[in-house]
């Protein structure tokens, strides 16, 4: 089977501390996975990383098996609800259609094949009559929508998305797994940061339980035991917070140049 | 009118104009204190070029303040990369360092006798009518030139500007437009300096926007406006510096955009002052009518009949200001909501369903704040003697429905539904 993600004996830090320590998993296509684990785990990191948005200290991401640059158009990201301005002058449409820009028409005028197919996401996500709402008139359920929408409107065939259930209400909540269900059914992956123990094991076929370091990467059966979530939610190991707090102190690097391990050339 | 007088003024319109697009931007990404440190920045290469090229040449000057501003912008993220140093601090560095050093070039000119100062004030502060006709076609050019740019790149810097991840993330050349905004920036504060200085340029690249925010929520039509805004005051400023003698440009340019701005804040519609104040009074008069429907009904509920009651009855009931109720019951009565009699107001059957609805939601909010977020009895009446002006009939239908077609409030009173 294809992976979809690769990730690579992974370290990565924040300010020259470790938040992610030689992470080493793989996951499976035509999934929805759960990357889960308490506060701080280093959930974001990953997804960043993955993303190319973050450089790691050591090891490498693939997708599809390829470099991120390869496949960037197969791949679509849905950030934190929280990390843009909402009072930003734009009405849902315009944001929507922001998941239609590309390198080659950064300076074309927007299609109207990128207004079809950003009016059939926001259909998707159920917002059609709000398309000329400003954004900063929506609720906090409304505005997850209008991410998910611009990411629909990139037509990849993976997702990435970072709690895109925080502070969304019931309802939305509902609407949004259903169609990442449908997502599903096509074939598509998609990928979820997800700090809620009680809704993961619902939510998703394959579960990734980070915290700071890899505790167990599977389906949800084998990944989702009592021992092993009681080890990545039952606090940092203090040895390694002790080490990362030394290593950011003293300023000292994580890697040895020679030790690098970046994917071999071919 | 001055043929040449003209010409320069189309100038200024232009360049004000030029800056206050591309400010948009900076003010959007809240970097409008960056603004500030380029434009002080830029004086050190303004005063290299002027004593380089005997202060005739536009070209020279824009790549003396080109230089010097570039350095100034990457100087700010390098300070913020490698310290420790906040944000407004590498700034605030940056802007004064740049600045005293300018300054120090400045009267090191004047000692050494080379009689320039006078063209060289002008920097500081604007002064239009120094302005020669080469400058006006060189800087035109540039202003147009700008605009072109930020057209081209518009796609670009929206993103940029709202979500610089996702603009990583799908493959755009960040670092080009990154780039691209940052030279646009420097040169719209070289070309805006020529109208008012460099002190006073902060105001040219951010109250136009600020100014145009509060009128638009569009990103298009902000830029229109904020353009128009610049250049209203250019030309104002401009004009008054030239029949003035002896005044500068930039103050009285930052004179009329101040005066736009504060207006702005004011005028808006939505979201400016008086628009807020307009909403207030129209929720405290809509509360204090449906506080008078409500108590006619109660007293019908509580005697089981249609009652006439005097102002005296009511503010006996309910604490109201004599002026206040006056003004409440002569409205009502227009509104065909009470009648008149002679021995005071009775409900019209329009003003008694009113008024049921406005106890049915007060019973309703209470039964909801029991019910579901576990409030006691006693601790429930303020709440829901706001919320029964709030409510609207969409939220009251999922009440009814959340609560199950509730009979009984938590004090045991009936809910009143309207009677088919």
């Amino acid at each position: 089977m294809e992976k979809s993600i690769e990730v690579h004996n992974l370290t990565v830090s924040y300010h020259s501390k470790p938040v992610l320590w030689d992470v080493d998993f793989s996951l499976p296509t035509g999934k929805i996975v759960g990357i889960v684990g308490p506060n701080g785990s280093g959930k974001t990191t990953m997804l960043k990383t993955i993303m190319g948005l973050m450089k790691p200290d050591s090891g490498y991401t693939e997708v599809f098996g390829q470099p991120l640059d390869n496949v960037r158009e197969r791949v679509s990201y849905v950030p934190q609800r929280e990390s843009v301005d909402w009072d930003f002058p734009a009405d849902v449409m315009d944001v929507v259609l922001m998941g239609r820009y590309r390198k080659n028409n950064l300076f074309r005028r927007i299609s109207k094949d990128d207004k079809r197919i950003a009016t059939e996401a926001l259909e998707k996500v159920n917002l059609l009559e709000f398309a000329h709402r400003q954004i900063s008139q929506l609720s906090g359920g409304q505005q997850q929508r209008v991410f998910i929408a611009r990411s629909l409107a990139q037509q990849a065939d993976i997702y990435l998305m970072d709690e895109p259930f925080v502070g969304v209400d019931a309802a939305t909540e509902d609407a949004i797994l259903q169609l990442l269900r449908e997502m599903k059914n096509q074939g598509k992956t998609v990928i979820i940061v997800h700090h809620d123990l009680h809704t993961a094991n619902e939510y998703f076929d394959h579960i990734v339980l980070l915290n700071t370091r890899l505790v167990a990467a599977g389906p949800k059966e084998k990944v989702f035991t009592k021992e092993l979530l009681q080890e990545a939610y039952g606090g940092r190991l203090t040895l390694l917070s002790k080490l990362g707090d030394l290593i950011s102190t003293e300023e000292f690097p994580l890697r040895e140049p020679e030790f690098k391990e970046n994917k071999p050339e071919k | 009118m001055d043929p040449i007088f003209l010409k320069v003024l189309i100038g200024i319109t232009l360049l004000a104009s030029s800056a206050a697009v591309v400010g948009t931007f900076s003010y959007l990404k809240g970097q409008s204190l960056v603004g500030d440190a380029i434009a002080h920045a830029l004086l050190p290469g303004v005063v290299l070029a002027f004593l380089l090229g005997d202060g005739r040449n536009p070209m020279l000057l824009i790549l003396g303040a080109l230089i010097s501003g570039l350095f100034a912008h990457y100087s700010i993220g390098y300070i913020k990369s490698r310290t420790k140093l906040k944000s407004d601090t590498a700034v605030s560095l940056v802007l004064s360092t740049f600045f005293g050093f300018g300054i120090m070039l400045m009267s090191l000119t004047q000692r050494s006798g080379q009689g320039q100062q006078a063209g060289l004030e002008r920097y500081l502060l604007g002064k239009a009518a120094a302005i020669t006709m080469d400058d006006v076609y060189v800087f035109s050019a540039l202003a147009v030139l700008l605009m072109v740019g930020v057209g081209l790149f518009y796609k670009g810097f929206q993103l940029m500007t709202f979500n610089e991840d996702f603009a990583a993330v799908i493959g755009l050349p960040v670092p080009l437009i990154r780039l691209t905004f940052t030279v646009l920036t420097v040169l719209a504060i070289t070309v805006g300096i020529q109208a008012v200085g460099v002190v006073l340029m902060a105001a040219l690249l951010i109250t136009p926007s600020a100014a145009a925010r509060a009128w638009t929520k569009s990103l298009p039509a902000m830029l229109l406006l904020a353009a128009l805004f610049a250049a209203i005051s250019a030309i104002t400023g401009t004009y008054i510096s030239s029949v003035i003698a002896k005044m500068p440009t930039g103050p009285w340019v930052v004179i009329v955009l101040a005066i736009i701005g504060f207006g702005s804040l004011i005028f808006a519609p939505e979201k400016g002052w008086l628009a807020k104040r307009r909403r207030a009074m129209a929720n405290q008069k809509k509360t204090v009518l449906e506080n008078v429907l409500k108590l006619m009904f109660q007293q019908e509920e509580l005697s089981d009949r249609n009652v006439v009651l005097s102002n005296t009855d009511i503010m006996d009931i309910r604490a109201i200001r004599p002026e206040k109720l006056r003004n409440a019951l002569t409205d009502l009565k227009r509104r065909l909501l009470v009648v008149e009699h002679s021995s005071g107001y009775a409900l019209t059957e329009l003003g008694r369903s009113e008024g049921r609805r406005v106890v049915r939601l007060h019973r309703l909010w209470e039964l909801y704040l029991t019910e579901r977020l576990g409030m006691a009895a006693d601790h429930i009446h303020p709440g829901a003697e706001t919320m029964e002006h709030v409510i609207t009939p969409d939220i009251e239908e999922l009440l009814v429905k959340e609560l199950g077609n509730p009979e009984l409030d938590p004090h045991q009173s009936p809910i009143p539904y309207e009677e088919d």
